[in-house]
């Protein structure tokens, strides 16, 4: 498997999946879309700390360890993300980032 | 053997992108959720390629089954499935696209090809053509999360109480300020009052 594969191609998948979750991080307008964007990027992190387990110490645990602690951490912010979403949306009757700008100088 | 490896690898790859590409730039925000759970589920494959079985487990379970489900779900409560504008316009969406754009092309690629990053050789086991590597697996990694990495586990379940507990702090809403639901018949008996009420504006008139 190591041999077939070079470390860098999977560390290009990882770097290609990240911008496109900042893309769509900035970009889109609708909070549940951001959120989408912000999932992206944490998977495309948990690729690479699995490349690189794999390609550099495959005998130590480190690397998983990461990864799983990432995975929950996600989860996490995913609750809390979406529970302010339903927040904002109670409040304003929107769920879009332009509008939510009550704080805007 | 390793020819059939590569193209699953290119497979997926091709898998993972297109999906995410989907997702971020899909109309229609539930559509973008379901190309993000394809995008789960290649992740996930390609965790299994890198042999990380555990882990791909755990994205199809968390991932696949809890997070997705979860912005569905928010999706379905905050009901703006489809935007007149869902991404940002103009000189915004050109700024956006150039940054990831250059964070990709001049910082990111040229980093990782050009940094050497001392990959070991594969160990070649004797009587057989497969090497033999040590290979940490869920057996290992459940003995280290009692052993070694305990606090960090315990920690880490305190985060994910605090999480719930601020999830539902943060939704609940008090009984006092929850707009009522009305029923079909309260719903139908509202709409003749308006109507009546807007001849009788236009009689009156």
């Amino acid at each position: 498997m190591t041999q077939a594969i070079p470390l860098e191609a999977v560390l290009v998948v990882a770097a290609t999946l990240f911008c496109i979750g900042l893309f769509g991080a900035l970009a889109r307008r609708s909070m549940v879309g951001v959120l989408i964007g912000v999932e992206l990027m944490l998977n495309a992190v948990n690729i690479n700390l699995v490349a690189f387990w794999r390609y550099l110490e495959p005998g130590f645990t480190g690397g998983l360890t990461f990864v799983i602690f990432i995975i929950t951490v996600a989860a996490a912010e995913a609750a809390v993300g979406l529970a302010l979403i339903i927040a904002v949306y109670r409040t304003w009757l929107t769920s879009n980032v332009d509008n939510v700008d009550s704080m805007k100088g | 053997m390793n020819i059939l490896i590569q193209v699953i690898f290119g497979l997926l790859s091709a898998l993972i992108v297109g999906a995410a590409m989907m997702a971020v730039t899909v109309r229609n925000i539930i559509h973008a959720a379901l190309w993000l759970i394809a995008c789960f589920f290649g992740v996930g494959a390609l965790y299994l390629l890198l042999e990380a079985e555990f882990i791909a487990v755990v994205q199809v379970l968390i991932y696949v089954g809890a997070v997705s489900i979860l912005i569905l779900f928010a999706i379905m409560l905050t009901r703006q499935i489809e935007g007149a504008r869902h991404l940002v316009t103009g000189w915004r969406l050109w700024v956006t696209i150039a940054i990831c754009v250059a964070l990709f092309a001049t910082v990111l690629v040229p980093t990782l090809l050009s940094h050497n990053w001392n990959v070991p050789p594969p160990v070649i086991a004797e009587g057989s053509d497969l090497p033999a590597e040590p290979l940490a697996g869920a057996a290992e990694l459940g003995r280290d999360f009692v052993f070694v990495y305990l606090l960090h586990f315990q920690v880490t379940g305190v985060l994910l109480t605090m999480a719930l507990i601020g999830a539902i702090v943060i939704a609940f809403e008090e009984r006092a300020r929850r707009r009522r639901v009305l029923t079909l018949a309260e719903e139908h008996a509202l709409r003749e009052q308006k109507k009546n009420r807007g001849t009788e504006e236009q009689e009156n008139r």
